[in-house]
């Protein structure tokens, strides 16, 4: 503690020099932080798909149906203790450009499956009541303004014409990573207008009793269907939820890439200036030695600047990442889980300090190993 | 008293005997010290004078474990220096040396009391008792009101006598000058030269001074003249 007007003079020696480093870093990881949150966007639902849950799609394509009849059959499989399906809607809230997913789900067996989505009971009944009713996640009711007992009229694309919804309840997640952009309605609204629905859903999803057995169990699935119409692929929600995001390309060798580039250059530039700082204070350092700092106190001393420089600047620019991603998914509805948890923010400090400590651990070095008499001589 | 011929004179406080150093530039060797020995007394103001290259500077840095010997040892208040580790010099230096320098070395970022509490910060005084050392130490150099000022707002007369209250104010054994007075015009050289002086005979002090000014050297109690890397002749000073 006594050494810290030392290095805080020093910080502030040069301080426009310092205010620069410690703005690239700022800039370097609130783009470190949104990277973050971009790939929490692409994975967070793989995070919170459960262990314990299959999807069983058909064989030939995701967009291809299967038979709603499945869903008793599926239930008399060993292993399986629950399941219902989804399909896929595909509406339009006045603009295309207003997306947010919409599901047909039956009603009752889909929210047992997710416990995950936290509606309130008077809402959740007032949606097993109402055939129109569908219920939406906070995040898309926030970005619209939907209320519960509002009407909302959607355009299908794929089911044509105009379809009016009564928003019975709003859901939210019970962890950040839940996706709470998602519509949902009855699947009986859907079939009862769409002749050619025709008693088939888009995807089952299983609950199985024991994950341990997922592999087992949606072999003896896709055994059950062979030879079938209808052929199936079963596989867990994480791998199921995974093959999305593998669609949109390796994201994360992307984000990778992107925050290594990001992280070296950061490197040369604290490193620079901390060589820089280092070199013009060659005499100072060598009185510091002469009246009996060791060389280990002056590598500290050199490492503790580069390091306050790294993460008073770290801290800036991951603070303003997360407050650029409290405001939600800033594509809305692409990015569902755009957020940076606190477990994330700390590693954006420890990453911060880690470009401290190597990039000023060459001046750091060369500071200890500062011959005083040579130095002296510069002076 | 001091003595060059390398017989012992009692407890002397600085004792060098054999003293040599060699640098090398390429095959050539460069002797810039050959032999050299050395006998100071507690309480003694000794001058090194000579022409520039004859290994005061050099003498100076080995007495104040700046630097090592090649051959020859050197003992300062009972403590063979020549074999010490770095940290264990560091410590030495910070109990037994204060160093004033021809150009102050001052840190410009830092307060002269700042500056002269740098030492302390290498003890284990308290804050406060930090403070009463700093405050007397620029008291006896006479800059008392000049506290807060940054070098860049002091004379380079007060710059000199900051640097001397930082070499002073963790009480070291001995002072070694190294051309105090070479940046100064004649009347502020001549009052760090009587500042000095008041160390010597006032607190004790120990001081060895490279100068050369001879007027500066005539104050000290004994001048030595180095040539070659020798001691070549003493005098006495006024």
């Amino acid at each position: 503690m006594k050494f810290l007007p030392l290095i805080l003079k020093n910080l502030l020696r040069k301080k426009i020099r310092t205010s620069l480093t410690i703005l690239s870093i700022a800039v370097a990881l609130f783009l470190f932080g949104l990277l973050v949150a971009i790939n929490s966007a692409f994975t967070g639902g793989i995070e919170a798909a459960g262990a314990d849950r299959l999807v069983i799609r058909n064989k030939i394509s995701i967009i291809m149906p299967l038979p709603i009849s499945y869903k008793e059959r599926v239930l008399q499989i060993n292993g399986v203790t629950a399941d219902t399906y989804a399909s896929w809607f595909g509406g339009v809230y006045q603009d295309p450009k207003n997306f947010f997913p919409q599901f047909a789900i039956d009603k009752i067996t889909y929210l047992k499956m997710y416990p995950e989505y936290l509606l309130p009971k008077d809402q959740y009944e007032a949606f097993l009541a109402d055939r129109q009713g569908c219920i939406i996640g906070r995040t898309t009711a926030d970005r619209f303004g939907f209320k519960v007992g509002d009407r909302l009229p959607i355009r299908g694309t794929i089911f044509t014409g105009t379809w009016e919804f009564n928003i019975r309840g709003i859901f939210d997640g019970n962890r950040p990573e839940v996706d709470t952009t998602p519509m949902m309605f009855d699947y009986e609204y859907l079939s009862e207008r769409v002749s050619f629905i025709n008693g088939r859903v888009g995807w089952y999803i299983v609950k199985i009793g024991n994950p341990n057995d997922a592999e087992k169990v949606a072999k003896a699935i896709d055994q059950r269907f062979s030879n079938s119409n209808n052929e199936t692929i079963t596989e867990p929600e994480k791998m199921f939820v995974a093959g999305w995001v593998k669609q949109m390309g390796n994201i994360r060798l992307l984000i990778l890439s992107i925050g290594t580039v990001v992280f070296f250059t950061l490197m040369l530039v604290t490193g620079n200036t901390m060589a820089i700082a280092v070199r013009e204070r060659t005499g100072e350092l060598a009185v510091l030695k002469t009246v009996g700092f060791t060389d280990e106190a002056t590598l500290i001393i050199v490492l503790v600047e580069s390091v306050a420089i790294a993460v008073i600047g770290g801290g800036i620019g991951i603070g303003l990442a997360k407050l650029f991603t409290l405001n939600g998914d800033p594509t809305h509805g692409f990015l569902p889980f755009f957020f940076i948890s606190p477990v994330q923010m700390i590693v954006g400090l420890f990453v911060a300090a880690l470009v401290g400590v190597v990039s000023g651990i060459i001046p750091a070095f060369l500071a200890m190993r500062l011959r005083i008499v040579d130095a002296l001589r510069r002076v | 008293m001091v003595r060059v011929d390398g017989i012992n004179n009692g407890d002397a406080l600085i004792r060098v005997r054999d003293l040599d150093k060699t640098y090398r530039r390429g095959s050539e060797v460069i002797h810039v010290l050959q032999g050299l020995n050395l006998n100071v007394d507690r309480g003694e103001f000794v001058a090194f004078m000579g022409p520039s290259g004859s290994g005061k500077t050099t003498l100076l840095n080995l007495l104040g474990g700046l630097d090592v010997p090649s051959a020859g040892t050197i003992t300062a208040d009972g403590e063979q220096i020549e074999k010490m580790s770095g940290r264990k010099l560091a410590a030495w230096r910070a109990r037994h040396v204060g160093f004033v320098f021809q150009m102050y070395n001052l840190l410009p970022v830092l307060t002269a009391f700042q500056n002269v509490e740098l030492p302390l910060l290498l003890t284990k005084l308290s804050k406060s008792d930090r403070r009463r050392h700093v405050e007397m130490a620029l008291s006896i150099v006479g800059l008392s009101d000049r506290m807060k000022h940054y070098p860049n707002q002091l004379s380079g007369g007060q710059e000199q006598r900051v640097a001397i209250a930082r070499a002073i104010v963790a009480d070291p054994t001995f002072l070694l000058c190294d051309e105090p007075t070479g940046d100064l015009d004649r009347k502020n050289g001549m009052e760090i030269i009587e500042l000095l002086e008041r160390l010597v005979a006032e607190h004790y002090k120990t001081v060895l001074m490279v100068t050369h000014d001879p007027i500066a050297a005539n104050k000290a109690h004994q001048i030595l003249h180095l040539e070659k890397g020798s001691l070549v002749e003493a005098t006495k000073g006024n």
